[in-house]
Parts: structure tokens; sequence; C-alpha cells
């Protein structure tokens, strides 16, 4: 087992198993007790905690800053949705192309950052560029509606989960799906060697390429796995909403939102991200019902209250809330119990 | 004697300062070689002329004959160089055991069969303790140690050992020196050493390459080269006439 004290999974006690399993029955059942409203909430938070997962592949695990993730989502939505529109192809065949055009587009990236020596926060400026350049390009490419907007059909009371067409409690299931698969995935990969190389190229590059870990690799790697986990995002949004504006899409601010769960929850562990995206999201709905329950509705005040919260948590919890949490509530193991080895470790 | 490793003529300028000059030299396999001299003497650069950090401006590097030059640090690794670093780099975040996984998963693919190899590393740098704690954990002493440990999980033929003994107290300079020994006599591991401790130099080296300016000044036995009037007015000083 890994003693890695930054990313408590296997290393949860029994009360944190405990309250892991309560917390994936929870959410199993949710949509049948819960109103249409509460599960369109669940529904953000689990698509911002899938979104968060693959970026924190990038950032947690590999050390590359990206602040333009919504390009990847962008591709993947517009992609898929061209794809159902225009050829009568859906989703689950879609997402195909959908995740191979953003990992072209992420590989392009990667090449010019790495090849070139393109560090930290000016690789953050080349990811920042290339969302901005789609989003400015897609405004202008009429065959998917342009600035305009390109508009997926509704049928009202569809049920197609073939072509993800169907009732909010499909795209509840799927989200959660992701969810699941995308954590399951980032354990996995963590404990392999890929994942450790990983590790070892976001602590000290140059040790690292000292111990046989060719960096240009294994940045490619992280940028790739990345890029089509977030592309996957896209194509549940775009089936979801069925509309995509490429102002929203490909925003700035979209790319902020999906960095801020990892943010908040803890960068580079497996459980910050869902964490995080099931503070932030209730927090923005929280803040939207006291100011309406209040009568004080005045513009920009949510946002306000929003940004105070957050920075109170990146002042406070600078790690994060998860290892914070695990560590109070007695969730992992304590950095006291390491085993000794010999001891049956 | 076959030589391991072959340093011919290797020169780098950086904004043409010449940080080495027309550097050779020659570690013949199962030996022990120091390189010694003053600070800014070109010995770090050599080492990372070696290790593929950067090309040198001229010369070759070649290891059981087969040429390096122009290689990446991870090729240089690959082809079975181990370095340690003059600063300490662990992987802060990452336990002990996983930093020199690190080094194992150069030569396994299995991360389960590295992780074998690991704790076998760990056991013969006296590390095995410590395993599971974070590496920024560490005392500076164990975090030299570690370097080594990382650095042998590659399984090299050569090891680079920058200054592995500086900052360290004599009792872990001595138990540095008997892990060292004991590599080289028990496993024949061929080792080049940046050292500043001259006392572990003439206990461990059969021969001594001193730098000075970017260029070599002296290249004998450690006998020899301490006794060299141009070591002793360049690096020693009067430490050396004691």
């Amino acid at each position: 087992m890994s003693g890695f004290s930054g990313m408590p999974f296997f290393g949860l006690t029994g009360r944190g198993m405990v309250l892991l399993v309560l917390a994936a029955l929870g959410l199993a059942v949710a949509p049948f007790v819960a109103d249409r409203y509460l599960v369109s909430v669940l529904t953000t938070v689990l698509w911002f905690a899938y979104v968060g997962q693959a970026w924190n592949v990038m950032m947690g695990f590999s050390g590359l800053l990206s602040l333009g993730h919504a390009l990847y989502v962008g591709l993947g939505a517009y992609v898929s949705a061209a794809l159902f529109v225009h050829f009568g192809i859906g989703p689950w065949a879609g997402m195909v192309l959908a995740m191979l055009v953003a990992v072209a587009a992420g590989c392009i990236i990667g090449f010019l950052g790495f090849r070139f020596g393109v560090k930290g926060v000016h690789f953050a400026l080349l990811t920042i560029a290339f969302a901005e350049v789609a989003r400015i390009g897609f405004d202008h490419i009429t065959w998917v509606g342009g600035s305009g907007g390109f508009f997926l059909p509704v049928e009202a009371g569809a049920s197609d989960p073939l072509n993800l067409r169907g009732s909010p409690m499909l795209f509840y299931y799927v989200a959660l799906a992701l969810v699941v698969a995308a954590l399951l995935l980032s354990r996995a990969l963590l404990h392999s060697r890929l994942g450790y190389q990983w590790l070892a190229v976001r602590e000290e590059p140059d040790a690292a390429e000292a111990s046989g870990v060719d960096l240009f690799r294994a940045r490619m790697t992280a940028v790739a796995v990345s890029s089509a986990l977030t592309a996957l995002g896209g194509v549940f949004q775009a089936f979801y909403f069925n509309n995509l504006f490429p102002e929203q899409v490909f925003s700035m601010g979209r790319s902020i939102e999906i960095i801020l769960p990892a943010i908040v929850g803890g960068i580079g562990t497996l459980i910050g991200p869902i964490l995080g995206a099931f503070i932030l999201t209730p927090l923005g709905e929280v803040l939207t019902f006291l100011i309406e329950a209040g009568g004080l509705d005045l513009p920009g005040l949510k946002q306000l209250f929003y940004g105070a919260a957050l920075v109170a948590i990146v002042v406070f919890r600078p790690e994060g809330v998860w290892p914070w949490l695990a560590r109070r509530l007695r969730l992992v193991r304590q950095p006291g119990d390491f085993r000794q080895p010999g001891e049956g470790a | 004697m076959t030589a391991l490793l072959e340093v011919e003529g290797l020169s780098k300028r950086f904004r043409g300062l010449k940080a080495v000059s027309q550097v050779g030299f020659t570690v013949p396999e199962g030996r022990i070689l120091a390189l010694i001299g003053p600070n800014g003497a070109g010995k770090t650069t050599t080492f990372n002329l070696i290790a593929g950090v950067f090309p040198p401006d001229e010369g070759r590097v070649t290891l059981k004959g087969r040429n390096l030059t122009g290689l990446k640090p991870n090729q240089v690794c690959a082809a079975g160089i181990g370095r340690t670093f003059q600063i300490v780099k662990p992987f802060g975040q990452l336990t002990v055991e996983e930093n020199v996984l690190v080094g194992a998963l150069a030569r396994e693919r299995s991360v389960e069969a590295a992780r074998v190899q690991a704790r076998a590393v760990l056991e013969r740098l006296e590390l095995a303790d410590q395993a599971n704690r974070p590496a920024r954990s560490l005392t500076l002493p164990d975090r030299k140690r570690l370097e080594v440990a990382r650095a042998l999980a590659t399984r090299p033929t050569l090891l680079l050992l920058d200054e592995v003994l500086a900052g360290l107290r004599p009792t872990e300079v001595d138990r540095m020196v008997e892990v060292l020994r004991d590599l080289n006599r028990r496993e024949g591991l061929t080792i080049l050493m940046i050292e500043h401790v001259m006392r572990a130099v003439m206990a461990l080296s059969d021969r001594v390459v001193v730098l000075d300016h970017g260029e070599k000044i002296a290249d004998g036995a450690p006998a020899e080269v301490v006794a060299d009037p141009r070591v002793v007015e360049s690096y020693l000083g009067a430490e050396a006439l004691d």
C-alpha cells in the first residue's frame, strides 16, 4: 500500500471507509428521494467533480498548470454535437472523435510547451491562449452555429439512452458514472509506473530525468489523459444542455470554474476535486437562496460573497479542505501511524 | 584494466565563461575515482556534462565504448549512469520508499518488482525504518543517503556522487564511506565522486583528478596528488601540510 501522505485513498481508516460507502450509497439513491431542482444541482456538482478530477491529472499529478481546460470541454462538446446534428452519429460513438480532437489540441500545446521549454506560468499562458483562440474561432464557424449558438434537437419526453436523450435522472447517473470512473482511473494511474513518474516529474523534474524518466513523454501523456477525460465532460455538457455558445463554453470563466474544485478540495488528492465540487456548487446555490430570502437582490452580491468564501478557504486551508478534513476526522491513517517495515507493512 | 568511463577533451562555456576546458580522464571498471578542486573549478559542470544535463561544446563521453555525448539525462541513466545532486533533490511529497521506487522503475516495468528492489536498496542504505515517511521530513544526512539510494535503484554500472558527504558529521561520514566501500568491493560498482572531505577521498579513492579553473591540473594516485605542489597551492592549502 502506498503511504503517500498527499493522496489518501487507500490510506482510509475504517471510519473513512464507512463515510465513503455512505456517500456512495447516498449518491446512488439521491434521484429517488430528491426533487428535480436538487437533482439538477447534484448533476452540476458531479460534472465539476469529474472535470476537476480530469484537470487534476495535469496539475495535481504532473505539476502542469492548465488555465485553459475550457478548450477541451468545448472541443468535446462541439465535435460530438456536430457529429450528432450533421451526421446522426450518437454521443457514444462521437465521444471517441471528440476525445481524439481534444487530445490532438492538447498535444499541440504540450509539444510547443515542452519542446521549447515553456514552463510554469508561461505554460499556463499558452493554455489560455489556445482556449481564447478557440473561443473567438468558433464564433465564426457557421457550420456549428457561430456566435449565434449551436442547438441540439430536443424532443419532449424522449427516452433514448443510446443517444443520450432522456430524463434528468439519466444524466444524473451518467455524471455519477463519470465521477466514479475518473476516480478509479486516477487511482489506478497513480499506482502505476506512469503515475509514479508523473509525481516524480511534479516534485523534481531534474531528479526525475536523472532517474530515467523521459520528461517530454511523461508530460505529454499527462496532457493526453487529462484532455481526453475533459472532452468527455464536454460531450456530456452538449447533450445535457442541448445548446452551445462559444462565449460560454470556451470562456476563461469556465476554465477557472474547472480548476476550483481541485484547488478548494486539495490539489493532487483523489477525493479533493470531488469534495471541492460538493463545497463550491452548493455554496453558490445557498448564497442565491439566502440573498433572495433576505430581499437583498443587488447585482453582483452573490459573486462578492462567493469570492469572499473562496478567499477564506484558500487562505485558511491552502493545501485544500480534504487533507485537513481527513486529518481532523481521522478518515485517513495519521502521519504517526507509519507501519515499520519488517512488521508486515 | 578496462576503462568503463572515458572523458575526452570536454569543454563547456557559459556566456563566454570557460567552465570546463579540455578535461579528460578515464574511470577504470570497478574503481573509485575522486574529482576534487576548489569551488568553481568546474567539477559539477563536468558531472552535468557526463550526465547529459547539457551537451559539451567540445569533447566526448563514452561508457564501455558507447558514445553518450549529447544524450539526455534519462538516456544516460538508461545507459547505466546513476547520479546524485549536490543540492539534494528528493521528491518531497513522496515517501522515502516511493522516491527509491521511481529510481527502480528505470529498469523495471512492474511497480511491484520495483518496490521489492527499492526495499532492498533501502535496507542497504539503512533507510528501511524511514520507508513510509515523506521524503521532505528527513534530516540532511538521511536525504543524502536517499539521493544515493535513488541513484543505486536505477542499477547503474557507474555511480556519480556529487558531494554526498558534505554537511555530514564525522560519524555520518564514516557510515557513508563504509556503505560506498562495501558497494564498490562487494558488488564491483564503479564510482566517480566529487568530494571535499579529504579524509574520505584518501580512504576511498583509487585515483584522484584535480580541477582548477576548469582545467585538469593533476591526475594520479591519492598520495601523489596531495603531494603535488600545484594541488597544494590551488586547493589544499595549509590544510594538507598538517
